[in-house]
């Protein structure tokens, strides 16, 4: 009995013994009761209904075919990993969530350690700065604390977006997945941290009474926002896939971006040539979100200059994770 | 109905580190005749290894295909491209039916993450949820038989534990065709055993197996068919006595 279950496998060894395929079945069944003692039976795939109706339910079986790509295939191919991974959709706000209860496993105040530091920063920052810009704190701390949050959402999608591929290196390379998962897992992953904050800024809007600016700009600027910081994670992810220096460099980036954009300061504290401000992309990113919260007039030439260059950003990462697509697997 | 079709598939891996011009000079030089016949150079100056080279082969329903050859030959990388994970550089894969995998020792799961944790996102990969996915639980842990370690973070699993439960689980979800790496051959007697049977008990599912290794007993084991495969190149097909013998006097 000990090899009997080598039998049950059909191909030359089975033959060899004389039997053939047709007796499979029986085999297996006497292999079952015989060797139930040793766990025989727990060792067979259970007969699953349920799991049978689900696979039958998605209909003909997969086909993967695969040959280098050419041409209008990069963008198809491309088409079809954000269709895909929008079918996976709960896989990876599940693996996004559980990014997060991971990073709190053993903490006894788990994600209100983020919260204290951020109303921390953001009441002490607020209070120096109010005083040595001579702003009144009513108006001065609300803007800050909405900004340096916001800022913190827009750096963490820079900065973990760069390792978007690499870190997934273990499961890239464990099963095909369509990559656009593994770039909708950082997102989520960076909008529930960003969660934590948010408490912070409901909290300072009630005590100094902001009055968001309710109108179609609140939910155009956050679908914008949310738009763009998926197609900053792509990017960043397939570069930093490929060149292992782009972390350091674009953290450089963003500490110079950090103080060109009006984030500590008012833009208002700027008259002549604020125009200028709009060559940073980031200014006209960050004010069509804050102006309709903070009850600000947002310029229509900001709401412009923000479609522009979100339509810029999404081309040009769309067309590099279309052309790179398929190389990412070689690179992490 | 499954089915695998390899027509002239070529994989090479572009070589980023450092200077091109020096590594191809050291390439040349240290390295020697015999292993630089793997490096090449791309239409764009790059240094690149030629992992597989033109390799060609079908595999119909019911075929149990073992790939053998030594460390660096280009087993794993031709299970990756089976399984989709590296596109080709040149040449066609096709495969038709679902896909199991048993490839990184890693297995794909999250070692933070319990058991139950991992197989659930497994499940969700594959598109199943409520009872189906109550099913594909209640089938691996039978299988795995890791009792309350089920509820405890992977880093915690013996290595055998860890391979149970992902060898389970890649049989759960009723493949049609499975691709194993060599590394899940470590288990112990027992195991395979279980192992064997488990696969044998596919009766849909796995109509085609395709397992790496260097260990000839296995392969004689396992495998109907085998294909044996050297600098990246295949050196012979043919059914498992005709191959191993040639192999092992090759080896021998």
């Amino acid at each position: 009995m000990p090899d009997g279950a080598a039998l049950a496998i059909p191909g030359r060894l089975v033959y060899r013994a004389g039997m053939n395929r047709n007796e499979r079945p029986e085999i297996g069944a006497a292999e079952n009761e015989g060797l139930a003692g040793a766990g025989a039976s727990a060792s067979a795939v259970m007969d699953e209904p349920e799991l049978r109706a689900a696979l039958a339910a998605q209909g003909p079986e997969p086909v993967l075919e695969l040959r280098p790509e050419k041409g209008l295939a990069h963008i198809i191919h491309a088409m079809r990993d954000f269709r895909q991974g929008l079918g996976l959709f709960r896989l990876g706000w599940m693996l996004g969530w559980l990014d997060i209860k991971l990073r709190y496993r053993g903490s006894m105040l788990g994600p209100f350690w983020m919260t204290i530091s951020t109303a921390i920063l953001v009441g002490s920052m607020g209070v120096l700065y109010a005083t040595l810009f001579h702003i009144e704190l009513r108006i001065y701390l609300p803007f800050l604390s909405f900004s340096l949050i916001l800022w913190a959402y827009l750096n963490s999608t820079v900065s973990e977006g760069c390792a978007a591929f690499t870190r997934s290196a273990g499961l890239i390379h464990a099963v095909r997945m369509p990559f656009s998962v593994h770039v909708l897992r950082v997102t989520v992953r960076n909008f529930l941290t960003f969660l934590h904050s948010v408490g912070v800024i409901a909290l300072v809007f009630v005590i100094f009474r902001i009055e968001p600016t309710l109108n179609w700009q609140i939910p155009a600027g956050l679908g914008l926002w949310a738009a763009d910081l998926y197609a900053i994670t792509l990017l960043m992810g397939v570069l930093g896939a490929r060149f292992r220096d782009i972390p350091p460099v674009m953290g450089s980036v963003m500490q110079i971006l950090f103080f060109i954009t009006p984030v500590l300061w008012k833009p208002d504290l700027i008259y002549t040539g604020r125009q200028y401000l709009l060559f940073d992309p980031c200014y006209p990113m960050i004010e069509i979100v804050r102006g309709p919260f903070m009850g600000t007039p947002v310029r229509p030439s900001i709401w412009l200059v923000a479609v522009l260059y979100s339509i810029v950003l999404w081309v040009v990462s769309f067309l590099l994770f279309a052309r790179m697509r398929a190389r990412l697997a070689y690179w992490v | 109905m499954a089915g695998v079709d390899v027509s002239d598939l070529t994989i090479s891996f572009p070589l980023y580190h450092g200077d091109a011009r020096s590594l191809k000079k050291t390439l040349g030089g240290v390295m020697g005749r015999q292993l630089s016949g793997r490096f090449a150079q791309d239409n764009r100056n790059r240094v690149t290894v030629q992992a597989l080279k033109n390799v060609s082969f079908s595999l119909q329903p019911g075929e149990r295909l073992g790939l053998i050859g030594r460390n660096g030959a280009g087993k794993t990388t031709l299970l990756r491209a089976l399984a989709g994970i590296y596109e080709p550089v040149g040449g066609c894969v096709l495969v038709r039916g679902r896909i199991g995998t048993l490839l990184d020792t890693s297995l794909g799961m999250n070692p933070e993450l319990s058991g139950r944790e991992n197989i659930r996102l497994r499940g969700l990969f594959f598109g199943l949820s409520g009872k189906a996915l109550a099913e594909v639980e209640q089938d691996v842990e039978t299988f795995a038989d890791l009792g309350s370690f089920m509820d405890l973070p992977l880093k915690t699993y013996s290595s055998g534990m860890g391979v149970r439960l992902s060898f389970g689980l890649a049989t759960a979800i009723m493949p049609q065709i499975l691709i194993m790496d060599e590394w899940f051959m470590a288990g112990d007697a027992s195991f395979m055993q279980r192992a064997e049977q488990r696969i044998a008990g596919l009766v849909e599912g796995a109509e085609i197996l395709v397992v790496s290794s260097h260990m000839p007993e296995v392969v004689a084991k396992w495998c109907t068919r085998l294909l044996w495969m050297e600098q990246g190149r295949v050196v012979m097909d043919g059914p498992t006595d005709e191959v191993l013998p040639a192999y092992l006097e090759a080896a021998g």
